[in-house]
Parts: C-alpha cells; sequence; structure tokens
C-alpha cells in the first residue's frame, strides 16, 4: 500500500471527513437517470458507490455504469463487486477493465444469496468470497498478478474497501471477519445502514484498532413505507423507533407537495443530528448516504451540516 | 448416510410407461433408513407396479459393485426378462446397477445429500464431499454443506441473529456456530486465521485417478 489512486482515498488518508453517495443502476438500458443522479450527487459527494445488482437482481452490469457516471457526470466511483456472480477468472477480467477505464475504487463484497432476487433459480458462484477478493485486488495492485501468481501487464491502479455491519449480532463474529479483512488488506469500510448513534459508537470501539477509515452508512428513506420495507427486507438493519414513527406521522399529510416536505424535514432533522454526533466521534472517516431513489436529500444533509465544499476549502 | 427422496409415484409411472417388465433394487443401507428403497417400500411399489414387476430386492448396498453382483445373481433370470431397471437407491446405487445389468436404470429417488439423521424422516445436509476437509479449522461445522454460500472467511452481511437470509432466517448460519464452536474450545485464533480461495482442481477423479 502507500500509493494513493483516488480523491477518495486522498480525502481519507488527509484525514478529511468525507460524504459517499450512491447509485443504483436498474434493469434498463438507460442512462440517463443515473447520470443526471450522479449530477446532482456531484457537488456534496466526494465519490459515488455504484450497486451490484442488489438484492440478486439482474440489473445493469455496475462496472459499466460506473464508467459511464465517471466519465459523463464527472463524479469518482466506487463501483461495488460482488462475488455472487463471477468466479476468479470473471473477477480479475472485471478488475482490469475497471482500471484500465480508469475506475480507481472498489467495494466488494459476497453479495445477496440469488434465492433472494429476481433469478432465484441461477447457480450462486461465491467462488472466491469477500476476504479472498480483498486479497485478489492486492495481488493485482501489490504485486501486479492475479491469485495463481500469472503476471499482469501494466500497473493496476485500485483502492480496495469493504463492508461492515454494526448492526450484527454477534458482533464478535462481524469485528473478527473484518479484522481478517484488514490482515489482507482492505483500505477502507463502508458500513450497512445505521439508525442510531449508539450502534456506530459500540462498532467503533470494536473496529479501532484496526486503524481502517470507517465510512458510516445511512440511509435517509423517502417514506414510512420504504422505512418499513428496509426493515422487514435488509438483513440487519435496525430503524430506530423514535424515526420510524416521526415518518408514520407524516403518512397522514394529504397533500403531496407538503408530505415530501415534512418527510425531507424528518430525514433533514434526524439525520444532520446524527451527522454532527458522528462528526464529533473523531473516528469516523465519513458517512456514507444511501439515498437511492432520493436523491435530493444527500444535498439538503450535507448542506445543513455545513457542506463538504466548505469542509474540503477550509483544509 | 446419503439422504434420498422417493419420487412421486406418477413421475416412476411415466417413467416406466414404455416398459413392458421392469426390475426393482432397493438399497439395504441409507435408503433402508430413510424408508425410501428398504424392504417395504420396493414392497410397496412392486405392488403398484402389478404385472409390469419382473422381480425385486433389496441389495445390501448397491453402491458396493461386489454386493450388487452377489445380491443380484440369484435374481438372474428375473432380472434378464427385464427391459429397465428401477433403482429405489441413491445415484451411486443406480449407476453401479446400470453397469452391472446394462439395462435401462429408472431412478425411483432423488439424492439430497450427505447427512445427518436426527430421527426418521429429520436429516441434515453435513457434507459436500469437497475432497479436503476443513472441519478442524471451522469448529467442525462445514462451511461447504451449511453457509448457503460456502464462504470460507466467517459469516457474510446476510446474517441476521445468528440465522441465514437464505431460507427465511430459519437456518442457523454456520459461521456464527463455527465461532461459537471456536470459542468454546478455546480457539478463536482459529476463526482469525485467513483461509485462501479453494483449489477446485482438486477433483475426487484427479485424486483417486479414476473415471
Amino acid at each position: 500500500m502507500g500509493r494513493i489512486f483516488s480523491r477518495l482515498m486522498s480525502e481519507l488518508m488527509a484525514g478529511r471527513f468525507v460524504y459517499t453517495g450512491e447509485l443504483s443502476p436498474g434493469k434498463s438500458t438507460r442512462l440517463e437517470d443515473l447520470i443526471s443522479s450522479a449530477t446532482l450527487l456531484k457537488r456534496h459527494v466526494v465519490a459515488c458507490n455504484v450497486t451490484d445488482n442488489p438484492r440478486a437482481r439482474a440489473n445493469l452490469s455496475s462496472l459499466a455504469a460506473a464508467v459511464a457516471v465517471q466519465e459523463r457526470a464527472g463524479v469518482e466511483v466506487i463501483c461495488q463487486m460482488t462475488a455472487r456472480d463471477r468466479n476468479r477468472l470473471a473477477l480479475t477480467s472485471d478488475l482490469l477493465g475497471a482500471s484500465a477505464l480508469g475506475i480507481r475504487n472498489v467495494l466488494v463484497m459476497s453479495g445477496d444469496h440469488p434465492s433472494l432476487g429476481d433469478n432465484p433459480s441461477a447457480m450462486p458462484v461465491y467462488d472466491l468470497d469477500s476476504t479472498q477478493m480483498v486479497s485478489l485486488v492486492r495481488a493485482m495492485v501489490d504485486n501486479g498478478t492475479d491469485l495463481a501468481r500469472n503476471r499482469i501487464e501494466g500497473e493496476v491502479k485500485l483502492h480496495v474497501g469493504v463492508t461492515g455491519n454494526p448492526n450484527a449480532v454477534p458482533l464478535e463474529a462481524e469485528v473478527a471477519k473484518l479484522g481478517r479483512k484488514a490482515a489482507v488488506g482492505a483500505e477502507f469500510i463502508q458500513t450497512q445502514a445505521v439508525f442510531g448513534i449508539e450502534v456506530v459508537e459500540r462498532f467503533l470501539d470494536a473496529v479501532g484498532k484496526l486503524e481502517l477509515p470507517v465510512l458510516v452508512g445511512i440511509m435517509p428513506c423517502r417514506s414510512f413505507r420504504t422505512a418499513d420495507y428496509i426493515l422487514r427486507n435488509i438483513p440487519g438493519v435496525k430503524i430506530s423507533q423514535d424515526y420510524l414513527e416521526a415518518l408514520k406521522r407524516t403518512e397522514d399529510i394529504q397533500d403531496k407537495t407538503l408530505k415530501e416536505e415534512k418527510v425531507d424535514e424528518v430525514n433533514e432533522e434526524y439525520f444532520s443530528r446524527m451527522i454532527r454526533e458522528l462528526r464529533r466521534t473523531s473516528r469516523v472517516a465519513g458517512v456514507h448516504i444511501m439515498g437511492v431513489n432520493y436523491d435530493r436529500i444527500v444535498g439538503r444533509l450535507v448542506e445543513r451540516i455545513g457542506g463538504m465544499k466548505i469542509d474540503l476549502d477550509n483544509e | 448416510m446419503i439422504i434420498t427422496r422417493k419420487k412421486p409415484f406418477e413421475t416412476i409411472e411415466e417413467s416406466i410407461k414404455s416398459f413392458k417388465k421392469v426390475f426393482i433394487v432397493g438399497c439395504g443401507t441409507c435408503s433402508t433408513v430413510c424408508q425410501t428403497g428398504g424392504e417395504a417400500q420396493v414392497k410397496e411399489v412392486a405392488e403398484i407396479i402389478g404385472e409390469k414387476c419382473a422381480g425385486y430386492t433389496v441389495v445390501e448396498s448397491p453402491c458396493d459393485a461386489r454386493i450388487l453382483r452377489r445380491d443380484l445373481m440369484p435374481k438372474k433370470a428375473e432380472v434378464d426378462s427385464a427391459d429397465a431397471v428401477l433403482a429405489l437407491c441413491c445415484g451411486a446405487g443406480a449407476q453401479s446397477a446400470a453397469d452391472f445389468t446394462g439395462k435401462i436404470v429408472v431412478p425411483g429417488l432423488d439424492t439430497l445429500f450427505i447427512g445427518k439423521i436426527e430421527r426418521i424422516g429429520t436429516f441434515y445436509e453435513r457434507c459436500r464431499a469437497c475432497t479436503d476437509c476443513v472441519l478442524l479449522d471451522t469448529g467442525g461445522i462445514c462451511p461447504y454443506a451449511r453457509c448457503a454460500k460456502g464462504l470460507l472467511n466467517g459469516p457474510c452481511g446476510g446474517q441476521v441473529d445468528g440465522k441465514c437470509e437464505v431460507g427465511g432466517y430459519t437456518r442457523d448460519c454456520a459461521w456464527v456456530l463455527a465461532y461459537r464452536a471456536l470459542d468454546r474450545h478455546g480457539r478463536l485464533d482459529v476463526f482469525m486465521k485467513y483461509r485462501p480461495p479453494r483449489d477446485r482442481s482438486k477433483t475426487p477423479q484427479e485424486i483417486t485417478g479414476r473415471k
């Protein structure tokens, strides 16, 4: 390690508090929506994650979308890659492609099981797991080889991040797993969505010794129904009662614009307080805002807290 | 044990409809314990297919070619008179019967897995025959058989309170079980160890040098 290839990593290394956003390609050939979302997010985040078939739905490729977003919207991306759909040959190949096309950050994960997705009879690949994917990236970047030690021509310029779940029970097993990911060369952690500061504190206490930058995931919900869906469908997410109740109260508002405005207020209020508290605990490297299909909230939140730009400019 | 399940009788009936005579082979070992290919089940199928049945026998362990030969020899005339063999045993037994008799083999059972028998009718998958047993490293919990993703380096983000995302959080997460077992044995250092990717070139064929 040591060399810095991306803006994300350079900000993290400089110890500046960063915001990252998230874009989720759909089952579509239309890139326009992604590009316009990315353009909206650009002012507020240092980089944008591009998801790889979340919930095991076969969508537009994360790599293709990531390249398009980076080139057309001019925002740096964190290309998510799961172990679910590709064996080590295909993963190596896509990582080479990513580096060649200018992607500089990848986030590796095992990926939701196909049985939960929209092609449930598909073969679950998992030739590698997320930890082994980290060591694949390390071999490519540090040694210029693939896992079988075959030489690669040209440099591979990628930073590799991993996911962590502060909500996990038992947390010890999750932390031990993160320890192993750190030991094989992961460079940053982005967490599953959290809704409370206590859970973050507990997590940071446990992973602090790994000395990896942690970007805490937050997921502002566009409506009470979204929050309810997430609660029931995304593994391991625990939503605080206060937040749920505040969202629930907006359900009775008939006027659509008024309702949206109220929901935005709830999110702004709840998450800006949370981010402020997170920033006070200097151990958090940044916040990963998963406002998928809810781009406007990212800008509102970041601006409310004082903005990323201000932060960056003052340094 | 090799755990098997009966194919629906309609499926078997459809499979054997073009044959005049069928000889039924049961299994005296695993399929007897699973109650899928023992004496009672073989007789039951023989009765249902009636005149189509050329004969039947329960081979002590049809997957062992020597025992299959020993147990089928006394039934040679009946086997010879049949167009097909209906195998009420696992896939290994069925293929062994096919090799020996040279007949068309109709599988009467579906082979599910190598498993542990809790009690009659309650089986748990415990082994995937991976060719390179890792149980010492995993607290005696097989990650291939028991982790839906076959992961080698700990639980994924899909486990909630120790339960797996596959199957609606009803099954235990193999890696949480492994963590707890290793903790109980005072061997958490083993849990922490990095396990490199599996060498999938180690096939049983390559190891045994046989077809």
